[in-house]
């Protein structure tokens, strides 16, 4: 487990900077726990602090019963070496191959050349690029160095794995992919996992739990789930609303081009959670009002870690009564409506 | 014999020429080279290794460190290679016993260069991109780990080159040793070429010198291609 207890880091210089200021966090093992922010929001430098790349200036980072800034020279390095660490630049090294770059983190531990040869191999495997033992970093695409990357951070059976903001350099199909071999990673070998990101859509793919940080500090905390469901702060809303509808603005043009052609009719839009997503709930509310007329204007259902969420939106037509009506038999639902625009 | 010390037909009286001179010449020139670049090597990457190590540090030993470094290392650079080799005079004599002979181009030769790598290995580690190193140490890499594993490998290709540029310019620093007694070339081209008034002997000398930079430079390139793994071929 991880426990973070006050933690504060400033920088001092000509200017003094607080990157980090008084975070509190509790990370569970086996979890997968997202922290998402703006850059500069100061996530870099708390998960820098996590494998003692940086000291708190105040404030304790215990991992597994251990306080990070009470070790020192070799007590840090053997505890680095059951953590790893992956990069938005993956930071290989270009002068050895693929293979040799696995079996780094294993040289540095002196493990036999025939015992580290035979557990790169196996990781390579596990990260999908047998075969590619012997390329060397720069004849491989960002994926699969970052591949690369995740196969060596696994090398020592690290209880923690750390990813700083390790998609944000690749493409949406490349970023999705290596998120399904951490999830795989996760499941498989049990491995805590810390993300850091910016992208609202990696926490929601992979993480259970999320912090969101904002100017060094962290402002909301708590499930995946909860805070898709009901973001708190400001900030969060905007990460929460970049995502839910990435064609925002195509709903937009869709909605005004509606309203030109048909001036009548109200638009709603309505959020779906877990088991609502799945329930037949439309077909139900034109069955019991049947004077109501619908057009489906937008919609999509996004996976996360505990279940999906639908968004809809929806132009109402006909009896004014009977649409107040289906708006309270979706309340009744729980399913939230928004009216976006009136009739 | 009929021979005429100027005009252009000076530079080809080959008959004049004593090859078991020159070749000798040739040789004293390659051993001082070689010999004065293996040590450049290990004083400039150890000098470089130091500069970079104490580069931007907090620890008052290693800034004093680093400013000493940087101290001799810029001292002699900056000192004309003509000149370093007459200010050295009487250590050469106490180090190697003599102050004539390609022995006694030695220090002065190291001196100079030395400090003109180790600049060159400063700024080949500099280059390393620093998520390189800062992953290395997320791994729990001693600093010797680090050195061995990621430094020095990484930087092999600058390191190689850097090498290439200064063997060249100790070729160019011997054949001026050799002006004030070293041997070699230089003192070839002096003696008998210029003050025997033997252009031939000057011409020769000057397209061996000049062979010795090719294969010097294409050694060099080759095995900057072979080693460097950055660009795809």
């Amino acid at each position: 487990m991880i426990d973070i207890k006050g933690v504060s880091k400033v920088f001092k210089g000509k200017k003094q900077i607080t990157a980090v200021e008084d975070v509190n966090l509790q990370i569970n093992d086996g979890e997968i726990y997202g922290i998402v922010g703006y850059s500069g929001a100061g996530k870099s430098t708390l998960v820098r602090m996590f494998n003692g790349l940086e000291t708190p200036t105040t404030g304790t980072v215990t991992i597994n019963d251990t306080v990070m800034s009470d070790l020192h020279g070799k007590e840090l390095r053997e505890k680095r070496q059951k953590m790893g660490m992956i990069f938005q630049y993956f930071n290989l090294l270009w002068s050895r191959t693929v293979l040799q770059n696995v079996t780094f983190p294993l040289e540095l531990t002196h493990v036999p050349k025939e015992e580290r040869q035979a557990k790169a191999e196996k990781l390579i495997e596990t990260v999908g690029l047998k075969g590619r033992e012997n390329a060397y970093p720069s004849e491989l695409s960002g994926g699969q160095q970052q591949r690369v990357a995740i196969a060596r951070a696994l090398a020592n059976d690290p209880e923690l794995l750390l990813s700083d903001e390790a998609t944000s350099g690749l493409d949406p199909k490349t970023t999705d992919e290596v998120l399904e071999l951490l999830l795989k990673i996760n499941r498989e070998l049990n491995i805590t996992i810390v993300v850091i990101t910016h992208e609202m859509h990696v926490i929601r793919k992979i993480c259970d739990r999320m912090a969101v940080m904002d100017a060094g500090r962290v402002v909301e905390e708590g499930s995946v789930f909860d805070i898709f469901r009901h973001p708190q702060k400001e900030i969060t809303r905007q990460f929460v609303s970049e995502e839910e509808t990435p064609q925002l603005t195509d709903t937009n043009v869709v909605i005004n081009e509606l309203l030109k052609q048909v001036p009548t009719g109200k638009i709603v839009k309505l959020t779906f959670h877990g088991d609502q997503a799945k329930l037949p709930i439309i077909s139900e509310m034109l069955r019991q009002f049947p004077e109501i007329d619908l057009n489906i204007v937008d919609g999509s259902i996004h996976q996360t870690q505990e279940g999906s969420i639908g968004t809809l939106y929806l132009q109402l037509l006909g009896n004014a009564q009977e649409i107040i009506d289906a708006q309270d038999y979706l309340h009744k639902m729980r399913v939230e409506t928004e009216v976006i625009r009136g009739e | 014999m009929v021979s005429s010390t100027t005009g252009f037909s000076s530079y080809f009286h080959f008959s004049q020429v004593d090859w078991a001179s020159m070749w000798s010449a040739t040789g004293e020139t390659i051993w001082m080279t070689v010999f004065s670049l293996v040590l450049v090597a290990i004083i400039g990457i150890l000098l470089g290794l130091l500069l970079f190590e104490t580069t931007d540090s907090h620890s008052l030993w290693a800034r004093l460190l680093h400013w000493l470094a940087a101290v001799f290392v810029n001292v002699f650079r900056s000192i004309p290679f003509i000149i370093l080799i007459v200010l050295l005079l009487p250590i050469t004599k106490n180090l190697v016993g003599t102050i004539i002979g390609p022995k006694a181009a030695l220090p002065s030769l190291i001196i100079s260069a030395a400090p003109f790598y180790a600049r060159m290995v400063e700024l080949a580690f500099h280059e390393i991109d620093h998520g390189v190193i800062e992953a290395a140490e997320s791994m729990g890499a001693t600093n010797t780990q680090i050195i061995f594993k990621v430094l020095l490998p990484e930087s092999s290709p600058a390191l190689v080159s850097g090498i290439t540029v200064t063997g060249i310019s100790l070729i160019g620093y011997t054949a001026m040793a050799g002006v004030i007694g070293a041997g070699g070339l230089g003192n070839l081209a002096y003696l008998d070429g210029f003050q025997a008034s033997n252009n031939t002997i000057t011409l020769v000398a000057t397209i061996v010198i000049l062979i010795i930079v090719f294969i010097f430079q294409t050694i060099g390139d080759l095995t900057v291609r072979r080693i460097d793994k950055r660009i795809t071929r």
